[in-house]
């Protein structure tokens, strides 16, 4: 069996004409949490879209355990992403369906279990997030933090090989902050699965992860385990780790000079 | 010269669109056709859906219709005594109805009441991610989202035309016998004489079937381009009535020489 | 919403769609009323028709009995040609007269039998031998002043 469950070979994807990526490379170990991690705008959940194949590279490849993504057809694809589970930034519930049913969405799709195997299974899926006692809500009727762990329910629902997460952390409080950490590392350790996140919460992510790629300037600018990051002497992940405003990270956006814009 | 040569580039570029438009929409079309098999098989989401699209416009189908049949019932009298004719009456307000003001008039609500909601609701969905997410889940939005309100739009449709021709009827007999005083037989018998099942309410009902195509695919097309954004959406639900409303009076104008002539 | 309930007010909605329909058909439009099935057809030639159309009603004594086919133009005997469907439960002698009518002063047109007295009927591909063109209005008029243009004459010569 290879060790890497995802790998991504020399991939350049851009939106229009300008590229975001430029050859990258990572590898995503069997089991292990890995982390992504750069400033807002530098790609980071695209990554995650490629991987789930919802675009397509310019170039290169993302492979999932030996198979390349975007050049399967609509039937392997299918079976790809029923390997994978996705915690969409927001949570992403369907709106119209209670906790209930959106935890038991995949497995109406995807099974023909009975009703009463698909109760037993959310049931299930909800209490390993603490929430087994809002089965009956609705989406709207929870907050921020409930609403991620319901996703977070819904993403595990089948059981899935593969667990990625967009900013799993962003606009959450202290505590829910801690509750998803947890939440992340055990449901790995417990599904036997691997696990992406994209983040740029620098705390969280270095409590927990096993490795952890950085982003910047549309490539991978170091790579390592937190232990071998935190003793980095690039200036950029130093810049990054410790939350320092000047440093090779610009804060003006790129301008023409401040004179020539006042018209002096 | 640089504002006609700029005209004659947003000319070209708003047509371009226009018409790229209308093939992402034809694609959108028969991509609906293909995941339908897969949406028939839970028919449970469609009547969802027709529960949403049919049944709750009803009422407005309903008192307007009732409406619009008394004002026919009202101006066309007051035109026909000119003439001595005022038992035609039955005639005119049921053929303009079945004809012309049934199809379009539903058409027209349906596109202000059902579409907007159609749009607005896609469009958040995919401000919100859950296309994105169901996607993920290797379900195929078209098949779980698409496919259903199509398929609810393209049966309700014709449904509201019918029951909107059919109380706009009752409206104008209300006018103009209950009222009026138009002599009751006459009313009918002059109606039954003139309205042909085949000619005008067979096409009044065709129309209504490709009013009821347009309408909802442009609603469902414009909330799945809709920009993820507050404004997006709700320029995408402007849309929506705008185009359907111009497509549903041209298409009438087409249908109508053909069928009529 | 239960499902239950959902199914109810869809059901409702449909059954309403398929009673407008048929309310519609029966009192508003003409199905039943002119029910004409089975036919046969029969043809007539006419100097002119006047504006009698495909699908216009057949009369006989104000009951319908059947429809205009089709209408078209003989090149080389310079008349026209009507096909008529009869509705199979009605036959005519062969001597019946076939006559084109104006419903009212503005009205369609219509072809009206008036059966004769003949003992044989008429059968599938049969000609109507006698018949009455469509009056036109303009024909009439002039008819109508030259007349009254004759009779000055003739009160002249008194």
């Amino acid at each position: 069996m290879d060790e890497n469950l995802i790998s991504i070979n020399k991939l350049s994807f851009g939106y229009g004409k300008e590229l975001l990526h430029k050859d990258i490379n990572m590898q995503f170990n069997r089991g292990k949490v890995s982390a992504i991690m750069g400033g807002s705008g530098c790609g980071k959940t695209t990554i995650l879209r490629l991987i789930g194949g919802q675009l397509k590279p310019n170039s290169g490849n993302v492979n999932v355990d030996g198979k390349v993504v975007h050049e399967q057809g609509r039937e392997g694809l299918r079976n790809i992403r029923r390997k994978m589970g996705m915690l969409f930034q927001h949570g992403a519930l369907f709106t119209d369906l209670s906790v209930y049913e959106n935890v038991a969405f995949p497995m109406r799709e995807h099974t023909d279990l009975p009703e009463n195997v698909i109760k037993d299974l959310v049931l299930l899926k909800l209490n390993a997030v603490g929430l087994r006692g809002a089965h009956k809500k609705m989406p709207a009727e929870l907050s921020g933090g409930m609403a991620r762990r319901v996703a977070l329910a819904r993403a595990i629902s089948l059981d899935p090989d593969i667990i990625m997460y967009d900013e799993p952390f962003a606009g959450l409080d202290p505590i829910s902050m801690a509750v998803i950490c947890d939440l992340i590392r055990s449901l790995n350790d417990a599904l036997g699965a691997t696990s992406i996140i994209v983040t740029h919460d620098v705390a969280e992510t270095f409590s927990f992860a096993d490795y952890i790629y950085f982003l910047a300037d549309g490539g991978v600018a170091a790579e390592g385990s937190p232990k071998q990051l935190l003793a980095s002497k690039l200036p950029f992940v130093k810049q990054f780790i410790h939350s320092e405003k000047d440093g090779p990270v610009p804060f003006h956006a790129e301008a023409p000079s401040y004179q020539s814009d006042l018209a002096l | 010269m640089n504002n006609i040569l700029n005209f004659f580039e947003k000319l070209g570029a708003s047509a371009r669109s226009s018409l790229s438009g209308l093939g992402s929409c034809a694609r959108l079309f028969f991509l609906t056709i293909i995941y339908s098999s897969d949406s028939f098989k839970r028919f449970n989401l469609t009547i969802k859906e027709i529960y949403f699209t049919g049944v709750l416009s009803l009422v407005i189908i309903i008192v307007s219709a009732f409406f619009v049949g008394m004002v026919l019932g009202l101006q066309g009298y007051y035109t026909l005594e000119k003439y001595g004719s005022s038992e035609a009456i039955g005639v005119l307000v049921a053929l303009a109805l079945v004809r012309e003001l049934g199809p379009v008039v539903t058409a027209l609500l349906f596109a202000g009441r059902a579409g907007t909601a159609i749009t607005a609701e896609i469009g958040l969905m995919k401000t919100t991610e859950q296309l994105s997410a169901m996607e993920m889940m290797a379900v195929s939005p078209v098949a779980r989202i698409v496919a259903p309100r199509f398929w609810a739009g393209m049966i309700s449709m014709p449904i509201l035309a019918t029951i909107f021709s059919m109380v706009g009827i009752l409206g104008g007999y209300f006018i103009a016998v209950l009222i009026i005083g138009v002599d009751d037989g006459a009313f009918w018998s002059q109606m039954q004489a003139n309205v042909d099942f085949h000619n005008d309410i067979v096409d009044g009902a065709i129309k209504s079937i490709v009013f009821g195509f347009t309408c909802t695919l442009i609603a469902l097309y414009q909330g799945l381009v809709a920009p993820p954004t507050a404004e997006g959406v709700s320029r995408a639900t402007t849309k929506t009535v705008v185009i359907s409303s111009l497509s549903v009076l041209g298409l009438d104008f087409v249908l109508t020489s053909f069928m009529f002539v | 919403m239960e499902r239950v309930k959902l199914d109810i007010w869809v059901g409702i909605f449909v059954a309403l769609g398929i009673i407008a329909m048929f309310y519609m058909a029966t009192r508003v439009g003409n199905l039943t009323s002119n029910d004409v099935k089975e036919t046969y057809e029969v043809k007539a030639y006419f100097e002119n028709i006047g504006g009698l159309k495909p699908r216009a009603a057949v009369k006989a004594s104000g009951v319908v009995v059947g429809r205009i086919g089709s209408i078209v133009f003989d090149p080389e005997a310079f008349h026209a040609v009507v096909k008529i469907n009869i509705d199979e439960r009605y036959s005519f002698p062969t001597d019946t007269f076939a006559n084109i009518y104006t419903a009212g002063l503005l009205g369609e047109q219509y072809l009206s039998l008036e059966a004769g007295g003949d003992e044989v009927n008429l059968k599938a591909g049969d000609l109507i031998v006698h018949t009455q063109d469509a009056v036109v209005l303009e024909k009439l008029i002039s008819q109508f002043l030259y007349n009254s243009a004759g009779e000055d004459d003739d009160k002249d010569k008194d």
